[in-house]
């Protein structure tokens, strides 16, 4: 497992801005976990990267924060509370299901349903059927297709 | 179609375009005159106690740390600040304005080299009666601080009541600073 973990490490290492290796914590099982929260938070200088692929000083003090916690032990819901406790819901980048989010979360089910009532309204209104031709018009039709 | 439904497909869009447009032009004008920054972030500390930290002073100036908000008994304004910082020195003349009508400014030196502090005070003059050095920036991990210059107005007990995100121009001072600064005297 370990192995699978330092082989994962050193494969995506260049996705990550963690440019100086004595930021990493010596422990892999816990960089990966500082990696995929830093993965959850956002770089509030350059704000839709995470903090963990960002080169702002900004980002480099939360990956300090993050490892910091993370070696003392903290689980990763503590260490995004802190975080949240700080820089607000915004820093998460995946936002918290509460009274404030109802309406962004729902918001695909909304457009599925808008769009359903669209469909069945369109087909319950059907339009009304032709109106026959008159003989005088069957006469032309005939006469123009040469038959 | 009938007249009714053809002057609503008419009006509809255009009622629509005048609301949007209204309120991009209001949009605009607030981004305009800084009263408005759609990169902004609120801050959670509004209406909350300041947070606690301790801070070494900056040579020559007295320093305060967490604790020393409460116990001020006046408002403060904590002005977060730091000498390789150019929208710090566009801000200098406000916070100086500030200090001339009465209001006590404290600062904190934001990863900065100390000498590099006081040169930046020597050539901008200095608006804040204590400085205190968050040389690691901690202190502004739990303020809550992402860039310099960002400042909190802290009232007289200890309580986070703005922040600003950006140098301090007249007019966020005007619109924004004043009358928080009237309603907690």
């Amino acid at each position: 497992m370990i192995r699978l973990l330092v082989l994962w490490l050193t494969l995506t290492a260049s996705a990550f801005a963690v440019s100086n290796p004595a930021e990493l914590l010596p422990d892999p099982a816990q960089e990966y976990r500082a990696r995929a929260l830093g993965q959850r938070l956002r770089c509030l200088v350059c704000q839709n990267n995470s903090v963990e692929e960002s080169e702002a000083d900004f980002a480099r003090d939360l990956r300090r924060v993050i490892r910091e916690r993370v070696k003392a032990g903290e689980d990763d819901a503590q260490v995004i509370t802190w975080m949240t406790a700080r820089y607000g819901d915004f820093v998460r980048l995946s936002p918290a299901f509460s009274a404030q989010t109802v309406l962004l979360w729902a918001s695909p089910f909304l457009a599925l349903l808008a769009g359903g009532a669209a469909v069945v309204l369109a087909r319950r209104r059907q339009m009304p059927p032709p109106v026959p031709l008159t003989d005088v018009e069957r006469e032309a039709v005939r006469k123009l297709s040469g038959s | 179609m009938n007249p009714i439904s053809r002057r609503l497909m008419f009006l509809g869009p255009l009622g629509l375009l005048a609301v949007g447009g209204g309120a991009g032009a209001l949009l605009l004008h607030r981004m305009a005159d800084g009263s408005f920054d759609p990169r902004g972030v609120p801050s959670v500390l509004i209406d909350k106690p300041a947070p606690k930290f301790s801070l070494a002073p900056q040579a020559g100036h007295p320093g305060f740390d967490g604790a020393a908000l409460v116990t001020a008994g006046t408002p403060v304004l904590i002005n977060f600040f730091a000498s390789w910082c150019l929208p710090c020195i566009a801000e200098a003349p406000q916070l100086l304005a500030l200090q001339k009508r009465g209001l006590q400014i404290w600062g904190v030196a934001y990863k900065d080299r100390e000498e590099s502090t006081a040169r930046f005070l020597a050539q901008h003059g200095n608006p804040f009666s204590r400085i205190a050095r968050d040389a690691e920036g901690n202190a502004a991990l739990e303020f809550g601080v992402y860039g310099v210059p960002e400042t909190y107005l802290i009232d007289k007990t200890g309580i986070v009541r703005w922040r600003w995100v950006g140098a301090l121009s007249d007019n966020v001072i005007a619109r924004a600073l004043d009358p928080l600064l009237a309603k907690y005297a």
